[in-house]
């Protein structure tokens, strides 16, 4: 961080990006949302109409893409997660400038989990039968079901990573509220709730942060297994199997970390003016992660593979030559090992850490990479389970492929529309990175 | 105060009891003797007369979304001068320790007095989840809102309800039947006997393969057919325990390998 830059110049920096807009960002929030809408939502609602016949599941493969791309949000959003708590406790400097951008994510990753949850049901609308809630009809839900530890555990974590969000963002929504105008004033002045920097707020808030830091810090590990377990507690061949806890947690960090890395970067062209805060040390932090996280990865999908052959069930072989050799979608192991285990490798190179490569296409190959690696874990280890007679192939239609574009184009859009509301760089954060200007150095 | 401390450790002691919560009122099972079936699929027609299942057609079919509760699997085996078909019909296997069970978050499927596992369709909210658990890939789904034309919805058994789109659902043991039985031998103050109950595939099938009765009561004949030497279940090292029992067919060679 410079340390030159004053704290007058911070907040007409960061604000700067909320209340100047120009014609581009409208064009591209334009295209975005209406993307969005017409690939996520129209194809969406043709299949509430006509029922989940318009996907491409069948018999044997009633999980595909849907639960794919579930598993792969939930990993997108685990980044801003361990940024925000884990960083946050032990007091790790570089967080400060990127935590609020990551916390963002999660919570539009977030969203969209919940979407998908939806899309993949059958009868969507009857989804709040999963909640525990007191009816005349004396039904509960079924506590040893791993879907109803998935309805607590991602209740849990959007909730806590809302309101995490939120108080982290009150000092500077309040001093939001001082410089605008207009309806943003009034929200501005609504949601600080009244925040005046006196210390004992000042006191409070820090309280308050540290506390939900604390709790979100379990969830790092525990939501992304509660995930892994609605297959490990299968009998499944490709799925029933007790690393894959660890396996989801680290492939979730690996896809997270890199969706921060790709988001800085798109954020620092969009907006220049960020290079100021988000600068070559940044990268040079969270690619350590990503080098490291990518090992630990590599290291369980080979102990996955091994497991299934000295498991040596005639299934467990079957599965594994399916996955790797038959299926029509073997070419992509190849693939997926490439981008998640090869080309993070780079980041060894201290110079590739900030340059081009580094900053978009290493974190382009992961972020496709993991979600290969759902994909290749999902339907495939559906089309060889136990009877031959049952075996079948999977090929997505349309809606599905086009679902899973939309949900893309949309979190694009959310995440343009929020940049424009609330400040995607904590200012409050990034003065404290600034330091006190009395102890400057003259 | 006595009397009710009295009457909550007597509750107490009854739950205490070991094996209170496995003990059943019955045991429907269902054994099929392969060695007399001859694959004629008769047991499927039927249970798509008995069980109001719709016909989904020739494209729906070939991407693997047949109906058929109820399916006769055929393996082949050997090169082609010398070879052998073998078939076994397979259904909802009615698991004691069933795997879709512990998958559903609503209860739709769960275990009932009888040892049956039953599907509550209209508590079903369509996670997929007990098909994708299910071993034996017998859970069919409503992928579509399928209609019966005029005059097809005349035939429809009016004891068994028509299912909407978007649930999950698979062989009941045609629970209805068994609701039916059991509700006469009630009005009779009587109890159900062997042979009372039949379901569709076991009234239908021609050669006499299946039977079915309750496991529990020693002198039924499924009771005596399940201690035949030929006996084995589906899949038994997975220990999903099942209901239905297969007999071994006798081939020229001794007993078959592959049931």
């Amino acid at each position: 961080m410079d340390r030159s830059i004053t704290y007058k110049e911070a907040t007409e920096d960061i604000s700067g990006i909320i209340t100047k807009t120009g014609w581009r960002y409208y064009a591209i929030l334009t295209l975005m949302g209406v993307s969005g809408v017409s690939f996520l939502f129209l194809p969406w609602a043709y299949q509430i109409y006509a029922g989940q016949g318009v996907t491409g599941l069948n018999a044997p493969i009633f999980w595909g893409l849907y639960l794919v791309n579930f598993i792969y949000w939930v990993g997108i959003a685990h980044a801003g997660t361990l940024i925000s708590a884990m960083l946050y406790i032990t007091h790790t400097p570089w967080r400060r400038a990127i935590a609020r951008g990551a916390e963002t994510m999660t919570f539009f990753a977030l969203f969209l989990v919940t979407l998908f949850i939806f899309i993949h049901m059958g009868r969507p609308w009857n989804f709040y039968w999963t909640f525990p809630y007191p009816s005349q009809r004396e039904i509960w839900t079924s506590f040893v079901s791993p879907i109803t530890f998935d309805v607590f555990a991602i209740g849990t974590y959007t909730t806590s990573s809302i309101v995490f969000l939120f108080f982290g963002m009150i000092p500077d929504i309040a001093s939001l509220s001082h410089t605008t105008t207009g309806w943003r004033k009034s929200l501005y002045t609504f949601l600080s709730f009244g925040w005046r920097g006196t210390d004992r707020q000042w006191h409070l808030q820090a309280k308050a942060c540290m506390f939900f830091a604390a709790f979100i810090m379990p969830l790092v590990v525990s939501v992304h297994s509660v995930v892994s377990w609605d297959f490990a507690l299968s009998v499944v061949p490709g799925y029933a199997k007790t690393i894959f806890a660890p396996y989801f947690v680290t492939g979730a960090l690996l896809s997270g970390f890199a969706g921060v890395l790709l988001m800085l970067s798109v954020m620092r062209e969009a907006y220049p003016v960020i290079k100021k805060y988000v600068t070559a040390y940044h990268y040079d932090r969270v690619t350590v992660f990503v080098v490291v996280l990518s090992m630990i990865w590599s290291y369980l999908t080979l102990m996955e593979v091994v497991t299934g052959l000295y498991a040596n069930t005639s299934q467990e072989i079957e599965h594994l030559k399916y996955k790797l050799a038959i299926s029509p979608f073997s070419y992509l192991f190849a693939l997926m090992i490439f981008s998640n285990s090869v080309m993070p490798l780079l980041y060894i190179f201290k110079k590739l850490r900030s340059s081009f490569i580094g900053r978009f296409i290493i974190p382009v190959f992961v972020l496709v990479g993991m979600w290969l690696e759902r994909f290749l874990i999902v339907p495939n280890s559906l089309s060889r389970k136990f009877l031959p007679w049952m075996w079948h192939d999977y090929s997505p239609t349309w809606v599905e492929v086009s679902i899973t574009a939309g949900a893309f184009f949309f979190f694009i859009s959310m995440f343009m529309i929020f940049i424009k509301v609330f400040p995607i760089i904590a200012i409050f954060e990034v003065k404290e990175d600034i330091g006190i200007p009395m102890r400057k150095p003259h | 105060m006595a009397g009710l401390l009295a009457r909550i450790a007597e509750r107490w002691n009854i739950h205490r009891e070991p094996g209170f919560f496995k003990k059943l009122d019955h045991k429907w099972t269902m054994v099929i003797d392969l060695d007399k079936c001859n694959g004629c699929g008769a047991c499927v027609t039927s249970c798509y007369a008995e069980n109001n299942l719709p016909v989904v057609g020739k494209e729906e079919c070939g991407v693997s979304r047949a109906f058929s509760w109820l399916r006769i699997e055929r393996y082949v085996e050997g090169e082609y001068p010398d070879v052998k078909v073998k078939f076994i019909p397979v259904m909802c296997q009615h698991c004691s320790k069933a795997p879709c069970e512990t998958g559903c978050p609503v209860y739709a499927t769960y275990h009932n007095q009888d040892g049956l596992n039953v599907q509550v369709y209209n508590r079903c909210v369509g996670t997929f989840t007990c098909a994708t658990y299910c071993t034996y890939d017998v859970r069919r789904f409503n992928w579509r809102t399928y209609k019966f034309e005029q005059p097809l919805d005349q035939q429809l058994n009016p004891d068994v309800s028509v299912r909407e789109m978007g649930i999950m659902e698979k062989c009941t043991f045609c629970i209805q039947r068994i609701r039916a039985a059991k509700d006469k031998a009630k009005d009779e103050g009587k109890t159900v006997e062997d042979g009372d109950i039949q379901t569709a595939c076991v009234q239908t099938c021609p050669t006499g393969a299946m039977t079915f009765g309750d496991l529990q009561d020693a002198d039924s004949k499924v009771a005596k057919l399940a201690k035949s030497p030929r006996r084995y279940k589906l899949l038994e090292e997975l220990n999903t325990d099942p209901s239905v029992i297969y007999l071994k067919r006798v081939m020229k060679e001794g007993p078959s390998k592959h049931g």
